[in-house]
């Protein structure tokens, strides 16, 4: 364990010592790739691309965000965790970009905990928005620097300098950053204020921001086994744990345990009982071995019983009907929107449409299930794990460990998928757990699959209920949302949650979509928090959040309303979209308002030449649009979904989706594609492909011979379209998600006339639907 | 005791016969390419292969490997410029890349049944290989791209 000496900051307590190898331990024998391949190259994985280091002395930090080495290499530290999403190399770009730095000399360096870098979460698809300004500036300061004592070097001034792919020159004259920084002594830092206050460059001037041709730094690893992740991680001498799941997530107290049969299978080594202060893991016994088959075995053998918790009996109806009983009591809730004659226009309406949509609740099924390797060295305990919100965890682990926050680290890695499961590090803590319980001996604890998706902190099922007020001459007058589900952020984030216009704090992320840009007359908007969902399961952040589920019914509702007033579904939508009052839009965030995406939805009409095509028997298009995540970070976008509907099975395929975006400025071209195209066979895949159901008081399905996520076969065609913009950057890892779920509904109706109010879609109430119809 | 051949050496390992096959490559031998997903060979991301065919090592037992002739991830290519590793990153295939030593391991076993693959049989021969990142429309684009790279390759010689 010397080695772990390694990780010792660096003297100015900012950088890690550098000329050290930082993760060369963690391959079990060190020759392994030699031998059977080809060389990992020894220095720290986390650093993109691979065959790069961290700079050694001598290297020049403007700010925290990045260096500048004497041998010209740039080092752009990176908060957020990789999941997929290529993010190292859009928040870099950002940055060099602005700098004028040479690409080739740029590589990214994933950190791990450090309370310096403030709030470390990725999630929301919020990476690119919330880091545009900051990295911008930072890019600023690192050019001024370098034109200032490039200046000095080349013996003029700073505004007689222009600069270039990492090059200061003046008067036929030239010296590149590297040899600035070996040669001259570039000192200027900037505090924040100094950084917001530098010039920035007009968008037509930038070369590395939406370039097409850039390659994403972290792929090559991901395409020949070098790239490793949270399971990859490894010390000498670690246990492997796996848990013995309790019945309930919470309250299941254990009443004994019997290791007969366990201390039979070859390299068990004992079990523990689980006591977490912090309250967020109950009733686990984890099984300890000296490999992870033997963990796997001896867990199957370990016989424990419980007295389980109260809600051992809860099904998934049990919690939607809750939903219901919430909406339908008029106390209670938080509202969002609150507007004046809400009541009035129902009370005096012509007519009201009163419809109610459900969603079932989601599993993440992240690819690499959740696991954690914890030890304490000096005091200090470790954990190797891949995760999306370090800076909330981190107090819970500290918490749990009964230690000062300063005594933990989280050491960062690539996720085998996130989606929002590893914004919860719960699986962290029985890690952190066992190794305390062993004295700070490393414990690598790994969930299986079926494992994985009991403890999986899922997306909540929910109700929503929408109605809306008519006059005599048909004008809708008011509407009124309400939707009742787990509240992710309430259970696990207190602090993130908004206020509304009552003042009473709600989950944004359990009603943001709930909140659109059209006109509706008086508008209302109530969250309800579902306490038996959450009393049941740790209701999880899924990809795209609410507007994953809010969509269904606000998309599927408007769809209904158009119908019944016998008008075109996408016409009828851009007669809401004008974009006055609350939804005229403000800077930078979301200037032009419902304008923009009256343009979305304008562009998709005509690239499907909307209601003008003439497609075979029980096949049609539907479509849904929304504001992407949340009002503070539109992303404009549209979706129509061209789907057959099979009558006599009921299954419906998906022949075709066209998506149009406009999401601002696009920083990766092609990594806002990949985001899109990804995020949109989610909303496929939850819509006709997966969903589970709660069954005493556990997520039923436990492996893919019952969950069936969308597979290649399932894949239709895709068009996706960027508007051009160069108004501010929004996320783009999620909003993909939201249109294509009401978009298929849509489509069903429009393909054979049955209306289905509950996602997912099966085969079965299609035909039930046929049936009634 | 189990010895095989893997990436051209050979290895004996003492470990129980029952044992997986992932997690000896994982483990005992250090390989980590090749990724545990689902542990009832389903997913596809402990593709490896065995005798040159494509194989879900979660399931195997080492026992059955016994003189067997098996290749991952870090084997099919010394500067891991296959084909199909090729395509990858030109297609920008990998989003968190977790099922593609996988994945990128039934192509190449794909393409050496069917050296011009239509969809249907990309489709049929990749339907064991969840991608949850859902990277389908790229891995057929890239597979497309590898099999002509190949097959050029072979008529220049």
């Amino acid at each position: 364990m010397g080695r772990l000496n390694r990780f010792r900051l660096g003297k100015d307590g900012r950088r890690e010592q550098a000329s050290l190898s930082r993760r060369g331990f963690l391959v079990t024998s060190l020759g392994a790739g030699v031998m059977f391949g080809f060389a990992r190259p020894s220095s720290a994985n986390q650093i993109f691309p691979l065959d790069r280091s961290l700079p050694g002395d001598g290297a020049f930090e403007p700010t925290i965000w990045c260096s500048i080495a004497p041998d010209g290499e740039i080092t752009v530290n990176i908060i957020r965790a990789e999941m997929g999403q290529h993010i190292g190399t859009a928040l870099a770009r950002i940055i060099a970009d602005e700098m004028e730095a040479d690409w080739s000399k740029v590589r990214i360096n994933y950190v791990d905990t450090d309370p310096k870098w403030g709030l470390m979460v990725t999630g929301g698809s919020w990476s690119v928005w919330m880091t545009w300004d900051v990295f911008r500036q930072a890019g600023a300061a690192t050019r001024t620097a370098m034109v200032e004592e490039g200046a000095r070097l080349l013996g003029t001034t700073p505004d007689k300098c222009t600069v270039a792919n990492s090059i200061v020159s003046a008067g036929g004259k030239q010296i590149s950053f590297g040899d600035i920084v070996a040669k001259g002594h570039p000192s200027h830092s900037f505090t924040p204020e100094e950084m917001a206050k530098l010039p920035l460059k007009p968008a037509s001037e930038r070369r590395l921001i939406g370039n097409a041709e850039l390659k994403a730094l972290d792929i090559p690893a991901k395409t020949n086994g070098t790239a490793i992740y949270g399971i990859d991680a490894k010390v000498e001498g670690m246990l492997y744990g796996r848990p013995k799941m309790p019945p309930t997530r919470y309250g299941s107290k254990v009443r004994s345990v019997d290791d007969t049969e366990a201390r039979k299978i070859k390299g068990y080594v004992r079990y523990l009982l689980i006591d977490d202060p912090s309250q967020v893991v109950q009733g686990w016994v984890v099984v300890l071995a000296e490999s992870y088959s033997a963990a796997i075995r001896a867990t199957d053998a370990l016989k424990v019983e419980w007295t389980p918790g109260e809600t051992i009996h809860t099904s998934e109806r049990d919690i939607q009907d809750r939903g219901r009983e919430l909406i339908n009591n008029k106390a209670g809730g938080v509202y969002i929107f609150n507007d004046d004659g809400v009541d009035q226009a129902f009370g005096s309406a012509h007519t009201v449409m009163d419809q109610e949509y459900t969603c079932a609740s989601v599993l993440h099924y992240q690819l690499e299930p959740t696991n954690a390797l914890a030890f304490e060295k000096d005091g200090v305990y470790e954990i190797h794990a891949g995760n999306q919100w370090q800076s909330l965890i981190l107090p819970t682990l500290a918490k749990s460990l009964q230690v000062p926050e300063s005594k933990v680290i989280l050491r960062s890695y690539l996720l085998g998928g996130g989606f929002g499961r590893r914004l919860n590090g719960d699986y962290m803590i029985p890690a952190a757990l066992a190794s305390k319980a062993l004295g700070g001996k490393p414990v690598k604890l790994i969930l299986t699959r079926s494992d994985d998706m009991q403890f999986d902190s899922f997306r909540s099922p929910s109700v929503q209920r929408v109605r809306m007020a008519f006059d005599a001459s048909d004008r809708i007058t008011a509407m009124d949302y309400q939707a009742a589900a787990g509240w992710p952020t309430g259970v696990m984030a207190e602090a993130f949650m908004e206020k509304g216009v009552d003042g009473k704090p709600y989950d944004q992320f359990a009603i943001a979509g709930g909140d659109h840009w059209y006109e509706v007359g008086a508008f209302r908007v109530r969250a309800l928090r579902n306490d038996l969902a959450e009393k049941t399961f740790r209701p999880g952040w899924l990809r795209s959040v609410s507007p994953g589920w809010t969509s269904w019914g606000v998309e599927c509702f408007l769809d209904e309303v158009a119908h019944r007033q016998k008008k075109d579904p996408a016409q009828f939508r851009l007669e809401l979209l004008t974009a006055q009052g609350r939804n005229k839009g403000q800077a930078p965030d979301s200037v032009g308002g419902a304008l923009r995406q009256a343009a979305v939805v304008r562009r998709l009409m005509e690239k499907v030449s909307w209601g003008k095509t003439n497609l075979p028997k029980d096949t049609a298009m539907g479509l849904a649009t929304t504001a992407g995540q949340e009002r503070g970070m539109p992303t404009w976008i549209g979706c129509v979904a061209q789907v057959h509907v099979d009558r006599s099975t009921g299954v419906v395929t998906c022949q075709k989706l066209t998506i149009v975006v406009d999401a601002g400025t696009v920083v990766d071209p092609d990594g806002a594609k990949a985001q899109t195209e990804g995020a949109a066979l989610w909303g496929l895949s939850m819509v006709l492909f997966e969903n589970t159901e709660i069954v005493n008081g556990m997520p039923v399905d436990r492996n893919l011979n019952t969950y069936t996520p969308l597979r290649i076969a399932d894949t239709p065609e895709m068009d996706i379209e960027f508007l051009p913009s160069t108004e501010k950057p929004m996320g783009l890892g999620e909003p993909g998600t939201t249109v294509v779920g009401p978009a298929i509904g849509n489509a069903i109706f429009n393909a054979v006339g049955v209306r289905l109010r509950h996602m997912p879609v099966r085969p079965a109430d299609v035909l039930r639907g046929l049936q009634n119809g | 005791m189990t010895t095989f051949r893997l990436n051209g050496r050979e290895v004996t390992v003492d470990v129980p016969g029952d044992t997986p096959l992932l997690w000896v490559i994982r483990d005992e031998v250090g390989l980590t390419g090749t990724k545990f997903g689902c542990g009832i060979g389903m997913c596809g991301a402990c593709t490896i292969h065995i005798g040159g065919r494509a194989t879900r090592s979660c399931v195997t037992p080492v026992s059955a490997a016994e003189g067997a002739d098996i290749t991952t991830i870090e084997g099919i290519d010394p500067e891991g410029n296959h084909p199909v590793q090729q395509a990858w990153r030109e297609i920008q295939v990998p989003q968190c890349g977790y099922c593609q030593s996988g994945q990128i391991m039934q192509a190449v076993s794909l393409l050496k049944d069917y050296p011009s693959p239509t969809d249907e049989e990309i489709d049929a021969v990749m339907a064991g290989s969840l991608c949850r990142c859902m990277t389908y429309i790229r891995i057929r684009e890239a597979i497309k791209k590898a099999a002509a790279t190949a097959r050029g390759d072979a008529s220049n010689g």
